[in-house]
C-alpha cells in the first residue's frame, strides 16, 4: 500500500528531479503538441463565436487541407502554386458550407447544426479518400522552406533535443495568433466579426451581412486548419488518423471556454503538457496509452466544477 | 383509399390507447412479422445468396436496429447527444463474455439480456455529468467514456481472460438443443434469436416512450427548465434515459459479438462506429422507434448496395464506391436535416397521410 502511494505521490517527482534534462524534453514535447491542439481549438472558437455552430468538421478540415496540398504537389504542381490552390479550395469549402448548409439551417436548434457538421465530416472524409487515396502521405517540408534538422542543448551535462520544425511551428502559431488578433482589432471586417459574435440581431441592424461574415469566418478557420495541417504533417505525416487526434481539441475547448481565443491557447497548452507529463511519469502505473483518454477525463472533471471553462462567458439560463 | 380509418370506432379507453389503433396498421405489422418469421428463414432475400443475405444483411441490420433504438432513446427522446455508443456496446459484449465464462451452464439468451444491465450501470455513471452540463459539453463527456472504455478493453486483461490475442472469442452454447452461438451455429438460428430479442425490446421501448417515463424524457428534451417546474425530476429522467439507452446498446453489443461477429477486438467498438450509429438515428428519425428500423436498415445496406451496383454496372472497384457512399451518406444527412429534420420516419408518416385521402385529395 505504501509502495503504491509512493509511486503515485513521490516517485514521479523524484524521477523529475533526478533527470532535469529529460523533464525539459518532456515539457517541450508537450508544449509543441499543446500549441497544435490550441491551433485546432482556435478554428473551433472562430466559427463558434461568429455563427454559434459547433464545427465538428474542424479536425477533418485540417486533414483535408493538408491532403490537398500534398496531393497537388504529388501531381507535379509547384509547392507555391499548390498552396494558393489549397487556399482556393478552402475558400470554396467555406463558400459552399455557408451557401448550402448554414443558410438553409438558420434558426434551427444548435444540435441540428452540430449534426450537420458531422455529416460534413463524412463528406470530407469520403472526398479526401476518393480524390487523394487513403494511404499515409509525407508532408512537403522542404518545398515549403520549413527547417528540418535539430539542435542540441546541454544544460549541465544533460541532453535536450529541439527539432527545428517544432520551433518553427511555435513561431508560426504565435505569428498567426498575433495576426488574427490584429485582424480582429484593427480592420473593418474584424470589427464586424466581433460585432456578430456579440449579437447577431444588433449587427444585422447596423448593416453587417451575416452571410458574408460566415464565409469569411469559415475561410479563416480553413486557413488555420491548413497551417495546423502543414505543421502536424511535418511533425508526423498526413493521414486520416489525425482526425481522431483532432477530437482532442474538444477537451481543450472545455478547459478554455468555447468563446475565448486566449482560453483555447491556454487550454491547449495545459492539455498538451499535462498529457505528456502524465503519460511519461504516471503512465507506467496504469499501463501505457493513457494519453488517449487523459485529456477527456480532465475535461470531464473540470466540467463538473466550472462548466463555462477558464475564460468562457458565464452560462446564464433564462426562461 | 386503402389506408382509411373511417368506421373503426374505439369504444373503450383500452382500445383507444393501444399501440396500433388502426386496423390497417395491425395488418401491416402482421405481414412484416410473417415475412420476418416465415419467409426470410426459408428463402433469405430473393436474388441474394442465402448465407450472404443472412450474415451480411439481415443479422447485422436487426442488431443495429436495437442499437439505434437505444441511442434514439437518448438522442431523439431525451435530447442528450452521445458519441460513446461504440464503447457502451463494448461494455455489453465484454460483460456477456465474462458472464459466459463464470456461468457456463446458464442459458445464453438470459446472459445476453443480463449483460445489458452492466452496460446500463456504466451508462448511468457516465451520464452523471449530464445533470450539470448539456449540449456540446456532454459530447465531451461521452467522448471521455468512449476513449476511456476503449483503453480499458485493451489494458484490463481480466476483461478478456488474459488470452494472448486480446480478443474475446465466443464459446459454443446451446439453447433447447439448438446451437445458438459459436462457429457451428446455423445463420438461421442466430437470425431467429436476434429477431425475437429485437421484437421483445422494441415492444418494451415503444411502451416506455409513450408512457409516463417516456413523456418525462421528451419534456426534458423540449425544455428542461419548464419540465423541472412542472414536476419532472431531471435527475431521474436523465439518468433513467442513460440507463435504458445503455441497456439496449449493451444488449446489441453482446448480440453483435455473440450472434454475428463470433470474435471481437477493440476495433469493433471504436469512435467511428459511434458516428455510424448516430447517423442511423438521424437518418431514421429523431424520436421514432419505426425510424430506428428504417435508419439502421438504410445506413447498413446502402454502402453494400452501392458497392454491388458499382461493381456490376460500371466496373468501379470497391474502395472507390466505399468513398462514394461515405460522401453520399454525408450529403443525405445534411439534406435530411435541412428538408426533414424528423428523418425517414416523418416521410413515412407523410406517405400514410397522403394514402388516407388518395385518390380524392379533398
Amino acid at each position: 500500500m505504501l509502495d503504491f502511494l509512493y509511486s503515485i505521490f513521490v516517485g514521479p517527482f523524484v524521477d523529475m528531479w533526478s533527470l532535469p534534462d529529460f523533464l525539459i524534453q518532456v515539457l517541450w514535447e508537450g508544449f509543441v503538441s499543446g500549441v497544435l491542439y490550441a491551433l485546432i481549438a482556435l478554428g473551433f472558437v472562430l466559427i463558434f463565436k461568429a455563427s454559434g455552430v459547433f464545427n465538428f468538421a474542424q479536425g477533418i478540415m485540417v486533414v483535408f487541407s493538408a491532403l490537398t496540398l500534398v496531393g497537388l504537389t504529388e501531381l507535379g504542381v509547384p509547392a507555391f502554386l499548390a498552396l494558393i490552390i489549397t487556399l482556393g479550395v478552402m475558400y470554396m469549402l467555406a463558400f459552399s458550407v455557408e451557401r448550402f448548409v448554414l443558410r438553409k439551417l438558420v434558426n434551427q436548434p444548435d444540435i441540428i447544426l452540430f449534426m450537420a457538421t458531422i455529416g460534413l465530416t463524412n463528406i470530407l472524409i469520403g472526398l479526401g479518400q476518393w480524390i487523394f487515396g487513403g494511404e499515409t502521405k509525407t508532408m512537403i517540408t522542404e518545398q515549403l522552406w520549413l527547417p528540418t534538422g535539430s539542435s542540441v542543448w546541454e544544460p549541465g551535462g544533460g541532453l535536450v533535443i529541439f527539432q527545428h520544425i517544432d520551433i518553427a511551428a511555435t513561431v508560426i502559431a504565435v505569428l498567426m495568433i498575433v495576426g488574427l488578433g490584429f485582424f480582429f482589432s484593427y480592420t473593418k471586417v474584424g470589427r464586424a466579426l466581433r460585432a456578430v459574435a456579440d449579437d447577431h440581431q444588433a449587427s444585422l441592424s447596423v448593416g453587417i451581412s451575416l452571410n458574408q461574415i460566415w464565409v469569411i469566418v469559415w475561410f479563416a478557420a480553413g486557413i488555420v486548419a491548413l497551417v495546423t495541417g502543414i505543421m502536424w504533417g511535418a511533425r508526423s505525416d498526413v493521414s486520416f488518423s489525425l482526425q481522431i487526434i483532432a477530437l482532442k481539441a474538444l477537451p481543450v475547448l472545455v478547459l478554455g471556454g468555447f468563446t475565448s481565443i486566449p482560453g483555447a491557447i491556454v487550454g491547449g497548452l495545459i492539455i498538451g503538457i499535462g498529457e505528456k507529463i502524465f503519460e511519461i511519469y504516471w503512465g507506467p502505473l496504469f499501463g501505457s496509452g493513457v494519453e488517449g483518454w487523459f485529456a477527456y477525463v480532465i475535461a470531464l472533471i473540470f466540467l463538473l466544477f466550472r462548466p463555462q471553462g477558464l475564460f468562457g462567458d458565464k452560462i446564464i439560463e433564462r426562461v | 383509399m386503402f389506408y382509411r380509418e373511417a368506421g373503426q370506432y374505439n369504444t373503450t379507453y383500452e382500445k383507444d390507447m393501444q399501440v396500433f389503433p388502426i386496423k390497417q396498421d395491425k395488418i401491416g405489422i402482421a405481414i412484416w412479422l410473417v415475412l420476418a418469421y416465415l419467409f426470410v428463414p426459408f428463402f433469405g432475400i430473393p436474388g441474394l445468396e442465402y448465407g450472404f443475405a443472412m450474415n451480411a444483411i439481415m443479422i447485422p441490420v436487426l442488431i443495429f436496429t436495437i442499437t439505434t433504438i437505444g441511442l434514439n432513446i437518448l438522442v431523439g427522446f431525451t435530447g442528450q447527444i452521445s458519441l460513446g455508443t461504440g464503447a457502451f456496446m463494448g461494455v455489453g459484449a465484454y460483460a456477456c463474455y465474462k458472464l459466459t465464462s463464470y456461468f457456463p451452464d446458464v442459458n445464453i439468451i438470459v446472459l445476453i439480456l443480463a449483460s445489458g444491465f452492466v452496460s446500463a450501470i456504466v451508462g448511468a455513471l457516465f451520464g452523471l455529468p449530464s445533470l450539470r452540463i448539456k449540449g456540446f459539453y456532454l459530447v465531451v463527456a461521452t467522448l471521455a467514456a468512449q476513449f476511456f472504455l476503449e483503453w480499458c478493453f485493451i489494458r484490463v486483461g481480466w476483461l478478456y481472460n488474459y488470452n494472448a490475442s486480446g480478443a474475446i472469442e465466443v464459446p459454443q452454447r446451446e439453447v433447447f438443443g439448438w446451437i445458438v452461438t459459436g462457429p457451428s451455429a446455423e445463420p438461421v438460428t442466430r437470425y431467429l434469436v436476434v429477431l425475437s430479442i429485437l421484437i421483445f425490446l422494441a415492444i418494451i421501448a415503444g411502451n416506455l416512450t409513450r408512457g409516463r417515463i417516456g413523456r418525462s424524457w421528451m419534456m426534458i428534451r423540449d425544455m428542461d427548465i419548464a419540465a423541472e417546474l412542472i414536476g419532472v425530476r431531471p435527475l431521474t429522467a436523465k439518468l433513467s434515459a442513460f440507463a435504458v439507452s445503455s441497456y439496449f446498446i449493451g444488449v446489441s453489443g453482446a448480440l453483435m459479438v455473440f450472434m454475428w461477429l463470433g470474435a471481437a477486438e477493440v476495433e469493433s467498438f471504436d469512435v467511428n462506429h459511434s458516428f455510424l450509429y448516430l447517423f442511423m438515428v438521424i437518418l431514421g428519425g429523431l424520436g421514432s422507434i419505426t425510424g430506428s428500423f428504417m435508419g439502421a436498415a438504410f445506413i447498413w445496406t446502402f454502402p453494400i448496395v452501392l458497392k454491388e451496383l458499382g461493381k456490376s454496372w460500371f466496373g468501379i472497384n470497391a474502395t472507390v464506391m466505399e468513398n462514394v457512399s461515405l460522401v453520399a451518406i454525408g450529403v443525405m444527412i445534411v439534406v435530411i436535416l435541412i428538408a426533414e429534420p424528423h428523418g425517414m420516419a416523418r416521410l413515412w408518416q407523410i406517405i400514410k397521410q397522403k394514402l388516407r385521402i388518395w385518390p380524392f385529395p379533398h
